[in-house]
């Protein structure tokens, strides 16, 4: 039963009526599930940072470290590694194998040019003297910018990995259900940073 | 080659009693190992059990695991309550205060965490696939790697006992103590690591749960006809993925300050502890939900099934626990009233805290009217019921007491607190999932637990329980603090004495536990539950033969009603039609040692840590992911059941011989 035949036996009792869900719904919402907790985790950073962004100990603050041109051109390079993920999903879903590497190396590469400019503004940081030792503020900046990233790399990792499934096992039904999982997980990495580009940089007073 | 912080120090050869249980344990667990091998039980053991997917299998590990936890928690707490008896006036006891320090904060931390929890997630894991009427949970290989997580989580708290220290800073190791100026040893990391692997697993079996409960229904089982305690499991694993990433994130700074400098805690370089305290009851509170819901499940399927009555207003049950279940993350600053929250704040909370105890008043009334008019059997699962009532109603009325501000400042932090909690705790959780072990043991294993040590194991714990800690609240009353390894006042070692009998009346209790297990197997084919339905009971687990197939349910039930199994025995026009029998091939997937792999390297990478060895943890982290890779390109492997196998299996079953 694929979930679209499920959905549909809904016209005739109600869908919590119709038994177990087909697999790919269900591994779809556990996913959903695991973003949830994922964000949470996030929440937790965000409030931290927003307890301690004031916390400065004498040390350098926000607008005295943050560049915003930078930051400006990191957002762009992530917001359109999304773009090309979702059309590397859709090629993905119509079991096209060129466009869909092609659209994930497009991912790649612009997930490297976010991580590029990302561990460059760490050194730079860092080589002025504004580790995360130096004072709170900071230690929860690197904490929650550095987190994101740290989603951002194993996000690349695993995709690296769904392509070499994609060559190994070609269109499986569960490789199928990865990079459903894969496309969801790397938008979500895109509405936290749209957080993180808000309260930390553009935030920053 | 270094091996970081560890050395021949680590192992506290000085501490004869810490030597003495280790050489025990070590023949004990010689022994164990000697066993198995002799009597060639290592390939059952792997096969069936350790690489289990089976959710009804995994559940078992899991209890048995909670119970093996609880033995040694237990010891924690009569250490403890010895220790108090003896050190009034000038005298010290046997345990110093550094032992002592780290005697409580592993008693609490190991209760919650390597006790309830797999305790509940246990009953959880083997109940509710049966109930929901399917054959397995959403994800069964992530549920046999949860369980291996919190192995793994167990195993290290238990190592710390022998190489190193444990923490000594309470079972939530408040900073700036838990800091790494204050706590250089290796105590705290033992406490943050073996957390931070155990709430992993925890996390996931509440995603797998939920997704359980909420796409992987029986056929016509709609939410309106769930049964009540997949209803709390449900709301106890929303609880667990929304709170549990805050326990992680908090744990995870904790972390980073200890170990790369940071400053989120510290007193210096505008750190907050504050901000730990409010994060980690953040998650604090909503975990006390998540441990006592599903108990408050298990109590009402055993009221219900006992009194031989549908549960007396179940939308307001449901209502009510998930209530419970939003409310829980509104009250948590009642945890530290007396910590300069202000006057406004903590009168929110004293409020928000009093509105939490209203749905669990409704869920009282609401066991209380089902037993009403009743024809009550009073089995040992059914004592458990109503030794929970009653002592849970004072614990609650306790706890709303310590809700009003003003008196929290004079019993904050005293034994008055501790006896308020453990009165829900043991009253709620420990009665829960020992009721939860009684009622469900013969679906499990096909046979009853001997009844009349059931109820001696009952009068043992509640009668233990108001000895130890009725005690406690006039200690609390009278001035005496909680983590107090000595006292001056000798008044109060008579009351200390008390509390002792009444621990050691809970030790009998659970020395009688192990002995009904001993007797209820050896006497196994007297209380045989040849029917599969040995309490008359009302749920879908009741419908399938016990111990169940593999496959749980040849045919997946049609679901019309509520108490669908009651209904369709005893419905009389309600019934259903006798269901056409049309079996299919039944699909269910292979055993898989991912789980027990995945747990080695969580401890290799844990110990190494801990003990600051860096080298081991890349090496721990490389293997899990070699092992995460060796997963994705490992076929989905299912064992075919043909039709005719399910129904030769059904049709023996009908006449007995399975």
């Amino acid at each position: 039963m694929t979930s679209a035949e499920w959905v549909e036996r809904a016209v005739y009792a109600p869908l919590s009526e119709q038994g177990p869900a087909p697999k790919e719904v269900v591994v779809g919402f556990g996913f959903w599930l695991f973003l949830l907790s994922d964000i949470v985790i996030f929440a937790a950073l965000f409030a931290a940072y927003a307890v301690l962004s004031g916390a400065v100990a004498g040390g350098p603050s926000g607008p005295e470290l943050f560049d915003r041109q930078r930051v400006f051109t990191e957002t762009l390079c992530l917001l359109l590694s999304s773009v090309t993920c979702g059309f590397g999903y859709l090629a993905v879903q119509q079991r096209r194998a060129a466009p869909a590497y092609l659209w994930m190396f497009a991912t790649i590469v612009l997930g490297l040019l976010f991580l590029r400019q990302e561990t460059a503004e760490f050194a730079a940081m860092v080589a002025a003297g504004a580790g995360p030792s130096r004072s709170a503020f900071l230690s929860a900046f690197y904490t929650l910018v550095g987190t994101h990233g740290l989603h951002v790399t194993a996000g690349l990792a695993w995709l690296v990995v769904m392509l070499a499934q994609l060559a190994t096992l070609g269109f499986e039904p569960m490789v199928g259900r990865r990079f459903l999982c894969f496309a969801l997980f790397w938008h979500a990495l895109d509405i936290v940073w749209i957080g993180v580009f808000t309260i930390v940089y553009l935030g920053a007073h | 080659m270094t091996l970081g912080k560890l050395s021949w120090d680590a192992i506290p050869f000085d501490q004869p009693i810490v030597m003495g249980t280790l050489v025990v344990l070590g023949i004990a667990i010689v022994g164990l190992l000697l066993l198995i091998t002799i009597r060639g039980w290592w390939s059952y053991l792997w096969h069936e059990w350790f690489t289990s997917v089976d959710h009804k299998r995994i559940g078992v590990m899991y209890v048995l695991l909670a119970l093996v936890m609880l033995v040694r928690g237990f010891a924690d707490a009569i250490m403890m309550r010895t220790q108090l008896a003896l050190a009034a006036g000038g005298a010290q006891g046997f345990l110093p205060p550094e032992h002592y320090d780290q005697i409580f904060s592993a008693h609490g931390t190991i209760m919650i965490f390597f006790v309830a929890m797999p305790f509940v997630v246990g009953l959880m894991n083997f109940a509710v696939p049966l109930q929901l009427g399917v054959r397995d949970v959403a994800f069964p290989v992530l549920n046999n790697v949860s369980f291996w997580l919190t192995a793994a989580g167990v195993l290290l708290v238990n190592v710390s006992l022998f190489v190193g220290e444990f923490a000594r800073t309470g079972w939530l190791a408040y900073p700036p103590l838990s800091e790494i100026a204050y706590s250089p040893g290796v105590g705290v990391d033992y406490y943050l690591w073996s957390l931070q692997i155990a709430g992993l697993g925890t996390l996931l079996s509440g995603i797998n749960l939920t997704t359980t409960i909420l796409k992987m229904r029986a056929p016509g089982m709609s939410y309106s006809r769930m049964p009540v305690f997949c209803w709390t499991a449900l709301a106890s694993n929303l609880l667990i993925v929304a709170a549990f990433p805050v326990l992680t994130a908090t744990f995870a700074m904790l972390l980073l300050d200890r170990y790369c400098g940071f400053h989120f805690f510290t007193n210096d370089a505008g750190g907050n502890p504050m901000m730990y305290i409010n994060l980690i009851w953040l998650w604090g509170h909503p975990e006390v939900y998540i441990l006592i819901l599903p108990a408050f499940g298990v109590f009402s399927e055993i009221v219900a099934t006992f009194s031989g009555k549908p549960l007396f207003g179940y939308r307001s049950m449901v209502v009510a626990t998930m209530a419970i279940c939003v409310l829980s993350f509104m009250v948590w600053l009642h945890h530290f009233f007396t910590m300069g929250a202000g006057a406004n704040v903590n009168g929110f909370f004293g409020i928000m805290t009093m509105i939490i105890a209203v749905p669990t008043g409704v869920k009282v009334f609401n066991w209380l009217f089902t037993m009403y008019g009743g024809r009550i059997r009073f089995t040992a699962a059914m004592h458990w019921a109503i030794g929970f009532i009653v002592t849970f109603v004072i614990g609650g009325m306790t706890g709303v007491l310590l809700a009003i501000p003003p008196a929290d400042f004079v019993l904050h932090n005293s034994l008055f607190l501790i006896a308020h909690f453990h009165n829900t705790v043991i009253g709620g959780v420990v009665f829960g999932v020992l009721a939860g072990y009684t009622y469900w043991f013969p679906k499990a294993f096909g046979f009853t637990l001997n009844e009349r040590l059931g109820k001696a194991i009952f009068w043992c714990w509640v009668l233990g329980f108001y000895l130890a800690f009725m005690p406690l609240y006039a200690l609390g009353l009278m001035g005496a603090t909680r983590r107090m390894q000595h006292y001056s006042e000798l008044s109060w070692k008579p009351w200390m004495l008390v509390a002792l009998c009444g621990a050691v009346l809970i030790f009998i209790g659970l020395a009688l536990t192990a002995v009904q297990l001993i007797v209820s197997i050896r006497q196994r084919n007297l209380h045989r539950d040849r029917t599969g339905d040995p309490w008359l009971g009302r749920t879908l687990e009741w419908s399938v033969p016990s111990p169940p197939p593999p496959w749980n349910f040849g045919r997946l039930p049609q679901v019309q009603t509520l108490d669908a199994h009651w209904v369709a025995n005893h419905g009389g026009s309600n019934a259903p039609a006798a269901p056409t029998t049309v079996y299919r091939a039944v699909r269910i997937p292979r055993g898989n040692p991912t789980g027990i792999f995945m747990a080695f390297f969580a401890v290799i990478y844990g110990f190494a840590m801990i003990w600051h060895i860096y080298w081991l943890a890349i090496l721990g982290l490389v293997g899990g992911l070699i092992i995460a890779l060796v997963q994705a390109w490992r076929p989905e492997r299912e064992i075919e059941i043909a039709s005719e196998e399910i129904i030769a299996y059904e049709s023996g079953v009908a006449r007995g011989v399975a």
